[in-house]
């Protein structure tokens, strides 16, 4: 076990038990992790959105590696715009071009998006932010057009086919294949929830008691869903004990039991401060 | 457009498409014709409804309890002097939730600024935090407040889910809002913030359409708005003809659905009982 191994599973005990403290109240462990969490996480994923996404499917695009001598007037400006990159972030713009597997033409579709970031970008100067809602606009459109199939396929079409359910050559009741009575919870359960979302009708009579029926389908369907989940949640929390255990023994100068017993000494110490602080 | 021109442009659309028909319809793949269909159909009733709904045809839309609670909690927070924190969700604007979340914060923002309530919106993306900034700033200004909007008040935190939950935690903590409204499309963090938020005695108001989350606002949150509840959220609060039309449409269109099913399950049986060849599921199944 090297050193930065040890350091690292202190790192970690300090950061996993600082974030349990939460459940006592927030406290300065809580709060220096919390931060450290926000502000290494914006980081890293900055960072990996640029180096897995723009820099080679964007940039990677735009200027891949040329097959052999860069020919003709317009891909010698391009390439141009290119090294003038390159000489100011040599590491982002390699010379000669950017391999990342998109062949060896610029790809001038590209040129779009690239063109919608800057935008964005432009948010920051105040005259200029209105170019940003372009780039907007077009998330929103072009993500309404692209879902507006896969919903209808999927949530609509997809959804009354698997409604349409058969009640032949099944057994009348089964607790978990398939049977006459399940199919009959699914169709009644779906038609009951469907109607529960029905808006321009009030909910009263007879009407009103079939969408009840629909909300309590509803309901158990998501105290299922509650459970399944917590379930997981719970085998998460093991997951971290196990950690905590392992960085608790000798390998690991018994890094969870000297953080633990720092943290809830200093703990106290903070309440009581707190306390006649309060008090005064 | 009035009803004359609407008439001629679909006139002129239907007889440009019955030529191409009877030019031998090329590059129409006949396997996706219920697609073509339903795509017809869909937007066929959601334009009749949002043209009854402009000309003034009077639209019942029944109380959803969590919609006019979303105004009591800005009134709580008004008179407690705390502020109002609006959560819109993980995910980028290309999730119809998130819209929809953004949507709704613009009318939130409208009643904050009307009561001077402070509001804050920590968000996890970039786009959204642009979209929101842009929504808010329209609101105040609508509201004649534009003094009481800052770029601060929709800020970025951090693109990571938990990372963001933890710092969305931190803000309820430390500034104790009085509302804490989740509108949007949330996962794993979902438990985490309205647990928190219950712990500080927040009024919360949950709106979401992803089914794995739904219960834990059930269970935390003062008020839900289940899936399409939520969606209907913005045609309730904005009171606009048009899109009160959209959740008429959407309701007819709902009918057609169960009407669907049905009809569905009966040729079914039909057909596995042999009475008749057809098979509605394979014409069903987009290819």
């Amino acid at each position: 076990m090297n050193g930065s191994e040890i350091f690292g599973a202190w790192v970690a005990v300090f950061l996993t038990l600082g974030i349990f403290s939460y459940l006592y109240k927030d406290n300065p462990f809580y709060k220096i992790a919390e931060h450290v969490f926000v502000g290494v996480s914006a980081g890293y994923w900055m960072s990996m959105a640029f180096w897995t996404q723009v820099q080679p499917n964007l940039f990677g695009r735009l200027w891949p590696v040329p097959e052999g001598e860069i020919a003709g007037f317009f891909m010698r400006i391009w390439y141009g715009i290119y090294n003038i990159f390159g000489f100011v972030l040599p590491s982002v713009f390699p010379t000669g071009g950017i391999d990342k597997g998109h062949g060896t033409d610029p790809h001038f579709m590209y040129i779009l998006p690239f063109a919608l970031g800057i935008m964005m970008l432009l948010s920051v100067i105040n005259k200029l932010s209105w170019l940003a809602r372009l780039g907007i606009a077009y998330t929103v459109g072009m993500a309404a057009g692209l879902r507006a199939y896969a919903f209808l396929n999927s949530n609509v079409l997809g959804q009354i086919k698997g409604s349409a359910v058969s009640f032949v050559d099944m057994p009348l009741f089964s607790l978990t294949g398939v049977s006459i009575f399940n199919n009959l919870v699914i169709i009644v359960g779906t038609v009951t929830g469907l109607l529960y979302f029905y808006f321009s009708k009030e909910h009263a009579g007879n009407f009103g008691k079939v969408t009840r029926v629909g909300i309590y389908f509803l309901m158990i369907s998501f105290g299922a869903s509650f459970g399944f989940a917590v379930m997981g949640r719970i085998s998460l929390l093991i997951g971290r004990f196990t950690d905590l255990i392992s960085y608790g023994g000798a390998t690991y100068h018994y890094a969870s039991i000297w953080v633990l017993l720092l943290m809830v000494v200093l703990l106290i110490v903070w309440t009581i401060k707190g306390d006649k602080k309060t008090a005064s | 457009m009035k009803d004359k021109q609407f008439w001629s442009v679909a006139g002129s659309i239907f007889v440009l498409f019955m030529i191409y028909w009877f030019l031998g319809h090329p590059f129409f793949v006949t396997e996706r014709g219920v697609m073509f269909w339903a795509i017809l159909i869909v937007g066929g009733v959601l334009i009749y409804s949002t043209r009854m709904a402009k000309r003034g045809e009077k639209i019942f839309l029944r109380n959803i309890p969590g919609l006019k609670a979303v105004e009591e909690a800005v009134g709580r927070s008004t008179e407690m002097g705390k502020p109002v924190l609006y959560v819109p969700g993980i995910m980028d604007m290309d999730q119809v939730e998130t819209v929809a979340g953004v949507v709704v914060l613009g009318h939130v923002a409208k009643m904050t600024a009307r009561y001077e309530t402070s509001l804050n919106v920590p968000v996890s993306r970039a786009i959204v935090m642009k979209a929101a900034r842009e929504s808010c700033r329209e609101s105040y200004l609508l509201e004649g407040r534009p003094d009481l909007f800052h770029d601060d008040m929709v800020h970025y935190l951090t693109d990571d889910q938990f990372a963001y939950a933890a710092g969305v935690n931190g803000i309820m903590m430390r500034e104790e809002p009085a509302a804490c409204l989740y509108m949007g499309k949330f996962y794993a963090e979902s438990l985490l913030l309205a647990e928190t938020g219950n712990s500080i005695g927040a009024i919360q108001i949950a709106g979401t359409a992803s089914p794995s989350q739904i219960p834990f606002f059930v269970t935390a949150c003062d008020y839900t708005l289940i899936g399409e509840e939520f969606f209907a959220a913005s045609a309730y609060l904005s009171q606009e003809p048009e899109l009160i039309g959209g959740v008429k449409g959407q309701d007819s269109l709902k009918i057609l659905a169960i009407s669907m099913m049905i009809v569905g399950t009966v040729f079914n049986f039909f057909h596995d009982l042999g009475w008749i060849s057809w098979d509605i599921l394979s014409y069903l199944t987009v290819q």
